[in-house]
């Protein structure tokens, strides 16, 4: 049976914890956008705060906050770092 | 390799100025482009530059705030058109399509991109994404009193080496470097200045593609645009930016580029 390789990605970083990007599954115009809000492989970034509901999730990207729908952040993978 | 022409049609600029920018230039004004992410103080180097000269509205058909100003300078007269502050301009959303159009077809004769001296890093996506539509980019890093009260330090002249645009330190709240500012923008307007933005260059395939595509499009803007630039965005599928094209430059889209790209 096919077992998906599980990797943590933006939306499992706990509040206050750091990761590394190691790659965007995302397409087209989001992902561009996500490029250019500074989000590349090897960035770290730091989860901030999540709302009530879990979704969205706030994110301290270079030296700037945003906010990602968990959906997004879940297809952003992350390394320990 | 030169794509742009040195004496542009005036009378075509002017009329394409107004229907699409709302803005309507003197004879013999020079357009200065502002740009700039949110945040880094664009307002503020526009106030500085123009004082009270301002007219406000909107972009035309737009639910965005349009801010032009005039100032002289060395006795020649300019049009500063302040842009929507975007940190990108691959169009996601009205305001990056704006600023886009008008830099790629309001033919400024100088764009300046206002960056954030206290996060240079993430501003500077945008200038080098301004540096791929046109040459005539002035860069003025703004905020550097923030940036010398957090002691982050500039190496200016390595900056201006690696972007190779001019770029001028400001702290346009307190009215420094300003007249730098002015003064770069008249030499790069007047082409006392000529610049050689470093250009960027993509993987293998990227750039295998690109050079099947350019003869075409080459063709088909005709001077009118950077035909690299273009070729790019057709391989990004980018189709507001095909609608784009065929409204400001009058051109008939029953080309088979589209078509070419996706056999790329």
């Amino acid at each position: 049976m096919y077992v998906p390789e599980q990797r943590s990605s933006l939306a499992d970083l706990k509040v206050g914890t750091t990761g590394k990007i190691s790659s965007i599954e995302l397409d087209g115009l989001l992902r561009r956008r996500i490029l250019d809000l500074g989000i590349l492989p090897g960035t770290q970034v730091q989860c901030v705060r999540k709302s009530p509901a879990g979704d969205p999730i706030a994110f301290r990207v270079r030296d700037t906050t945003i906010a990602l729908r968990s959906d997004d952040a879940s297809l952003i993978k992350v390394y320990p770092g | 390799m030169k794509w742009y022409q040195d004496t542009p049609c005036r009378e075509t600029h002017g009329r394409v100025l107004r229907e699409h920018f709302g803005v309507a230039a003197e004879a013999g004004q020079y357009i200065i482009a502002l740009a700039g992410n949110p945040n880094v103080g664009k307002s503020t180097v526009f106030n500085a530059l123009t004082g009270l000269r301002q007219h406000t509205g909107n972009w035309p058909g737009k639910t965005v705030d349009n801010a032009q100003g005039a100032f002289t300078y060395r006795k020649k007269p300019f049009l500063l058109v302040d842009l929507p502050g975007t940190y990108s301009l691959l169009a996601h959303t009205v305001e990056e399509e704006i600023a886009r159009d008008f830099i790629c077809f309001g033919e400024p004769d100088a764009t300046v991109v206002v960056l954030d001296a206290t996060c240079l890093e993430r501003n500077l996506n945008l200038a080098l994404q301004v540096m791929e539509i046109t040459p005539n980019v002035v860069v003025c890093v703004n905020l550097m009193d923030e940036a010398n009260k957090k002691k982050i330090a500039i190496d200016f002249p390595a900056l201006e080496k690696e972007l190779g645009v001019p770029v001028v330190a400001a702290a346009a709240r307190k009215g420094e470097g300003l007249d730098a500012l002015r003064e770069t923008l008249y030499q790069v307007s007047t082409g006392a200045r000529q610049s050689n933005p470093r250009r960027l260059t993509y993987s293998a395939a990227v750039e295998e593609a690109v050079q099947k595509l350019l003869p075409n499009v080459q063709r088909l803007v005709d001077h009118k645009l950077n035909p690299r630039w273009v070729a790019l965005r057709l391989l990004d599928g980018d189709k507001a930016f095909l609608e784009s094209i065929s409204r400001y430059l009058d051109l008939q889209l029953n080309w088979e580029a589209p078509q070419e790209v996706a056999a790329l």
